[in-house]
């Protein structure tokens, strides 16, 4: 037994050093705020790096002897997430400061990982310009804010205007319900050959994207207006799979059945979000695109993949509800915050380095290189922002029609569980029921038991 | 990924000293500071881990961490992903170590034994090279190789055959070639030594008795060399168990959970469903796993021919 016990050792310690892996940070200086953002996984994109820059000069100027030292995490979100959920965990490596999604924030908040910043906003006179939806995002179950957003975001339909004309659809194309997008779907399938007719995210690898750009926009869009499909704030419950949430993983199911989305290995590549702006979009290969209001910043002079065109080549049309009932159209929105870290050391400098990246101009010039739709009222109105950008106005009128999603510290976990039905659906390893029933024992078990059963659903 | 670079003897039956054998504790003095060191950076994780395992720890969503006794582990077993978990790991871990880096290692090092120094050298170095690629670089060659429009299928269409998705219909054969690409090396290197050590008196008399190739093979090489298999066996077994990132670049452990192994498996749960409790019990009946193909191997091993 001698020789192998080291061996035995080594695989123990090659099994579990991922899960204890605790990294040596440096002493934190009290002159000196500690930034962690996440940084795009493409090397052509640093719009978010340069701006940071930009706004540590400001600071550091504003304030003699004060510095700002930016940590960049490249890295996919659900990584960047766990990467900085470690850091977080131990005073050494806490950052003063972290860019937050409000997907996770709830979660983080209840593992105690930030701060509340009521006492901060009490006498910022700022927080006053933001819109009511966007100060509860970072508002926790407690009462109390732990984030600032900074901008938020809407999904609709991209389509391709030269494909359309092809195919012999309308350039101001606008569909009613889910079989309008079907149907055009169908007919670019069999007048364009050789295009992908539409994209809907899908299945674990793509992770949120595929739960909130695609299942969500259609899960929202079942059933009554104003129902919570997915999650009662009422009765603080979840809600299992029924009717709308089996309908959409059918409409799923439809789409790769029939061959109308990309090739289904395409579909299940974690990065296939880069593939559709970089690749599928400006190369004229995909018709349709559920996606997301930034899509634009991509292809500016400044982006990853300049496409000088793509105003007019792309047009754009909001996503319909299912059979078209009220209110018509339904987009979801999510957002980042800034938020100040529970074992930061400096809070109050983090808080100082916020307003900076809060002043107008800032938040102005940030909503506008990232693409992001506005949550200030006084954003919103500078005409900057406005002109910044074709398609804005449109992206920016279905905040109206917008879903947010469920606020509570579970959500990643239900998120996870989603992906996984949409996976077992798509791949047709499961039918839209059976993929149902198992997300609702996932569900039971997440929530602990607090689910209700879907309402009656026309 | 720790690579075991160091072959560990194979151990023997050291037969008894004559004489009573005085315990010298000072002979140890030399190496407790070794030994602190171990228990302290070895131990103490290693220590940690098995404590979080009966622990309801989580990444983010709970502030507080409760001891939970045997939940975890009865949950595995209850739980559908795990025991898809456990058999694509058992499957992964025959075919990739056991038939396939295990076999072509032997292969590869049996033919070179009679090549000539050109080709000899030439092929050690082909296949070296594939093992001396970081892991998640050789991952990311396989992905390439396999995808729908890879390599593989360039080469297929170019012979007029049909073209295969292997990552998306059979992920777990794909990810245990990526690894037989990969792992052989070492095999083969270990074989080799085995081989060379083999005195040639002993193969030129059976082949004077008449003994065929493969029934010298059978009969003189393999027993010969049986201490070698047996560790050879057991180093790919522990390093197959634990691989990662091969997978991970690959496939992710998808389509669906097709090629979802016990280490992928574990990440899932620790880092993207935040259960940190959980997944380090997944940890620990991994290492059990691995054990328990030691001692079968450690078994064989002992057996005297």
């Amino acid at each position: 037994m001698r020789p192998t016990a080291p061996l035995i050792l080594a695989a123990t310690l090659a099994a579990t050093a991922g899960l204890t892996s605790c990294g040596g940070g440096s002493g934190s200086d009290p002159d000196t705020v500690k930034v962690v953002y996440n940084r795009s996984t493409d090397n052509k994109i640093r719009f978010k790096d340069n701006h940071l820059a930009e706004v540590k000069k400001q600071f550091e100027k504003a304030n003699p002897g004060k510095k700002v030292k930016l940590v960049p995490i490249q890295a996919q979100d659900n990584d960047y997430a766990t990467k900085v959920q470690q850091m977080m965990r131990s005073p050494k490596t806490a950052p003063d400061l972290v860019y937050e999604d409000t997907f996770r924030i709830n979660s983080d908040i209840k593992a105690g990982y930030l701060r509340p910043l009521d006492s901060y906003l009490a006498k910022w006179k700022t927080w006053d310009q933001f819109v009511d939806t966007a100060k509860a995002a970072a508002k926790a179950e407690d009462g109390k804010t732990y984030g600032v957003p900074d901008g938020t975001d809407t999904r609709g339909l991209w389509f391709n205007k030269k494909i359309f004309a092809k195919a012999g659809l309308p350039a101001d194309w606008s569909p009613k319900n889910w079989d309008d997008i079907l149907k055009a779907a169908r007919t670019i399938k069999r007048k364009v050959p050789g295009v992908t007719p539409l994209n809907t995210y899908t299945g674990k690898a793509p992770g949120e994207t595929s739960v909130m750009q695609s299942f969500e926009m259609l899960l929202y869009g079942t059933g009554e207006a104003g129902g919570n499909p997915l999650y009662d704030p009422g009765a603080k419950k979840w809600v299992t799979g029924g009717k709308g949430f089996q309908d959409a993983l059918s409409f799923l199911r439809t789409v790769y059945s029939e061959k109308l989305g990309p090739d289904i290995s395409d579909a299940l590549d974690p990065n296939v979000g880069t593939t559709v702006f970089s690749e599928w979009l400006p190369e004229g290969k995909l018709a349709i695109a559920l996606d997301g209001s930034w899509l634009g910043q991509n292809w500016l002079k400044t982006g990853g993949k300049p496409w000088p065109e793509w105003s007019k080549t792309l047009g754009q049309a909001p996503m319909p509800t299912q059979n078209g009932q009220a209110p018509g159209k339904v987009s979801m929105s999510g957002g980042w915050t800034w938020a100040i870290t529970a074992k930061s050391k400096n809070p109050d400098l983090a808080w100082k380095f916020i307003q900076q990246l809060q002043t107008k101009e800032n938040a102005v010039t940030w909503d506008i290189v990232d693409a992001q739709i506005a949550v200030r009222k006084d954003v919103a109105q500078d005409p900057k922002y406005t002109s910044s950008m074709p398609g804005i106005t449109f992206f920016t009128g279905l905040v109206k029609y917008t879903h947010y999603r469920p606020t509570t510290p579970v959500y990643p976990q239900v998120s996870t569980a989603i992906g996984e039905a949409m996976e077992a659906a798509t791949t047709g390893d499961a039918s839209p029921e059976k993929a149902a029933k198992s997300y609702d024992d996932q569900l039971t078990s997440i929530a602990d038991g607090a689910t209700v059963a879907a309402s009656g659903q026309g | 990924m720790a690579t075991v670079t160091k072959v560990a003897a194979a151990p023997t039956e050291t037969p008894a000293r004559p004489g009573p054998r005085r315990g010298r504790p000072l002979r140890w003095l030399p190496l407790a500071p070794a030994t602190v060191m171990l228990l302290l950076f070895l131990g103490g994780p290693i220590a940690y881990c098995v404590y979080i395992a009966f622990t309801n720890m989580q990444l983010t969503g709970a502030s507080s961490t409760d001891f939970v006794g045997l939940d975890n582990f009865q949950r595995a077993f209850g739980d559908d992903d795990f025991r898809n978990a456990v058999v694509l790991t058992l499957v992964f871990t025959l075919l990739s170590s056991l038939v396939g880096q295990n076999t072509l290692g032997l292969a590869l090092a049996a033919l070179m034994q009679r090549a000539s120094r050109p080709v000899r050298t030439l092929t050690g170095s082909i296949v070296i090279a594939a093992w001396v690629v970081p892991e998640i670089v050789a991952g990311f060659l396989l992905y390439a190789f396999f995808r729908r429009e890879g390599t593989l299928n360039a080469l297929l269409d170019g012979l007029g055959l049909p073209s295969q998705n292997w990552l998306y219909t059979l992920p777990i054969l794909a990810v245990s070639f990526a690894n037989v690409w990969r792992g052989t090396a070492f095999s083969m290197l270990v074989y080799s030594a085995a081989l060379s050590e083999i005195p040639k008196e002993i193969t030129e008399a059976a082949e004077v008795d008449g003994a065929g190739g493969m029934s010298r093979f059978w009969h003189i090489t393999l027993p010969m060399i049986r201490r070698s298999i047996g560790t050879n066996l057991m180093l790919n077994t522990l390093q197959t168990l634990s691989v990662f990132g091969l997978i991970w670049a690959m496939t992710r452990g998808g389509p669906g959970n097709r090629s979802q192994t016990l280490p992928v498996f574990m990440y899932d749960q620790a880092f993207n469903k935040s259960l940190i409790g959980y997944g380090t019990a997944v940890a620990l009946l991994l290492l059990l796993v691995g054990a328990l193909f030691s001692l079968v191997y450690l078994r064989l091993m002992r057996e005297e021919v």
